[in-house]
């Protein structure tokens, strides 16, 4: 078997096209996710214990089952109970619902490295609650939890691969197909490991820029008057 | 009914944890333009009744009027209810607190510490509360550190922004939460001059402190708090004095036994709070600096 690049080039394209649908559903999915799981950390912090509960709840059925079965749930068993969505649709809110669970717990982790008296200094100076969530935690918990969210980002982009199963055609169902249609598995497979790897350098690389700009008030060289 | 004289008046305060009493039943005027010292062993409530008059701890019974201003709750019995948010920061608008650990928010410049209240608080534009900022930092000694971050920064000075941070929002009254027993031994000095200073001014201050030497020195009223109440209050010469009251006497034989040095050569024992404070105190039997 020989290697033949022209297989990626004459489908380049249809290549790129799932490259940037693989991109558009993931980062939807991830950050929607992201969005929703801060709101549950927050529910979570709630007085009302039914209300810790169902957060509770939540995240042991996504956390507990595989993202597969949960896709296939929402996809093919959604029209039984009225939910009709299309392929790209199902993957993003699945994309979302899953990745909630984990950032609920990376946000939970956030607000617990923050200590009470940061947010005393705040009340006592006459700030809302929601100033001192804004201006003081949330700057603060996320010099700790970026490398966790980044991490998360980094798998919900592998994750997005089991849309291949719904029809969506991001990238694993655009290069498979190629692949199974012209029995050039190893050219196919090949460019698929090096477009996720190369997305995932280039996460991995933002997300070290961030920690840095996070993380800029222990740096010393902010340390100098200026 | 109010006695206008007094900043705060606390009257049949009570707060427990679990089953445990901290607060048994406090009355207590902290008078204004005075500083008020609280002294007392460790658990016997002093911070607890600190951060009560702040807000920051909530508490059962009783009722806490800041300048006439009721805090956490108004009415009795049943017709007690908790404070709005708003009632409770038109009353905390008057309170300033410095905390044991600071408290600095980390990510935010010296500057940005004690301006950002200023901005979303106190509704000043940015260059208003970059101003106001820099003259509170000025006050205590920091002009030349505005532009760092907290981290940077030693103790003392960490907590002399703390106390800009208060300052700055114009406060008639600032309670101290030991404010000096986080830092190194010779750091206390410059925190409690900056302290000494604003009671100059004519600062109402509050401060839990186990300071004695500051407490004797600046104090217009030294309470001593034990098991949950006031054991003993009274001018620093009556605590420290000759206190009558038993428990007070062992606290402060304790501490200077503690705070004594003893110089090896001549074999004579200096105690050391006594020695600065230039008045010899044979604690037991004779009398203090009255």
């Amino acid at each position: 078997m020989s290697f033949d690049p022209a297989i990626i080039t004459d489908n380049l394209p249809q290549i790129v096209d799932g490259l940037r649908l693989t991109i558009l559903l993931w980062l939807a999915g991830t950050i929607t996710g992201m969005a929703l799981g801060f709101m549950l950390a927050l529910l979570q912090t709630s007085r009302l214990g039914p209300v810790r509960f169902l957060v509770r709840i939540y995240q042991s059925i996504f956390r507990g089952t595989p993202f597969l079965v949960q896709i296939f749930l929402l996809y093919y068993g959604g029209p039984m109970i009225g939910l009709l969505l299309n392929a790209e649709t199902a993957g993003v809110l699945g994309l979302a619902l899953y990745s909630a669970a984990y950032f609920t717990e990376i946000f939970r982790a956030g607000f617990g490295a923050v200590s009470v008296g940061q947010a005393e200094a705040g009340r006592i100076c006459g700030l809302s609650e929601f100033q001192i969530l804004c201006h003081i935690q949330l700057p603060q918990m996320m010099v700790t939890i970026t490398p966790a969210l980044v991490g998360m980002f980094i798998v919900m982009s592998k994750e997005t691969a089991i849309l291949s199963v719904m029809t969506v055609p991001e990238i694993t169902a655009v290069l498979s197909g190629i692949g199974s249609a012209t029995f050039t598995y190893v050219e196919t497979l090949l460019t698929l490991v090096l477009c996720y790897w190369v997305l995932v350098g280039a996460t991995t690389w933002i997300g070290s820029r961030v920690e840095r700009h996070m993380q800029r008030h222990l740096l010393p060289e902010n340390g100098k008057t200026a | 009914m109010t006695n206008r004289e007094s900043a705060i008046e606390i009257r049949g305060l009570k707060k427990s944890f679990g089953k445990f009493p901290v607060l048994d039943d406090i009355d207590l005027d902290i008078p204004r333009s005075a500083v008020t010292c609280i002294i007392g062993p460790s658990g016997s409530g002093k911070s607890t009744l600190l951060r009560c008059m702040a807000f920051l701890t909530d508490f059962e019974a009783g009722s806490i009027l800041i300048e006439g201003q009721p805090l956490g709750f108004v009415g009795e019995g049943a017709a007690r209810r908790a404070c709005t948010n708003k009632e409770i920061n038109a009353a905390r608008e008057r309170v300033g607190f410095v905390f044991q650990q600071f408290n600095l928010w980390p990510h935010l410049t010296v500057l940005e510490n004690v301006a950002m209240p200023l901005r979303l608080v106190n509704k000043l534009s940015k260059s208003e509360a970059a101003g106001k900022a820099r003259k509170a930092l000025a006050k205590v000694g920091l002009a030349d550190h505005v532009s760092k971050y907290p981290t940077f920064l030693s103790g003392g000075q960490q907590q002399r922004v703390g106390i800009a941070r208060a300052l700055a929002q114009d406060p008639h009254i600032i309670l101290f939460d030991e404010p000096t027993s986080a830092l190194d031994p010779e750091l206390v000095g410059e925190v409690l001059q900056v302290m000494r200073d604003l009671a100059a001014d004519g600062m109402t201050m509050v401060v839990v402190t186990h300071e004695m030497g500051f407490a004797s020195q600046v104090a217009d009223q030294v309470v001593f708090t034990d098991k949950g109440v006031i054991a003993a209050k009274g001018s620093p010469a009556e605590i420290f004095g000759n206190p009558d009251n038993p428990r007070v006497r062992s606290f402060l034989a304790n501490y200077f036994e503690r705070n004594t040095i003893r110089s090896r050569p001549a074999g004579r024992d200096v105690p050391a709070a006594a020695g600065q404070l230039g008045w010899g105190m044979p604690l037991v039997e004779g009398s203090g600096r009255a």
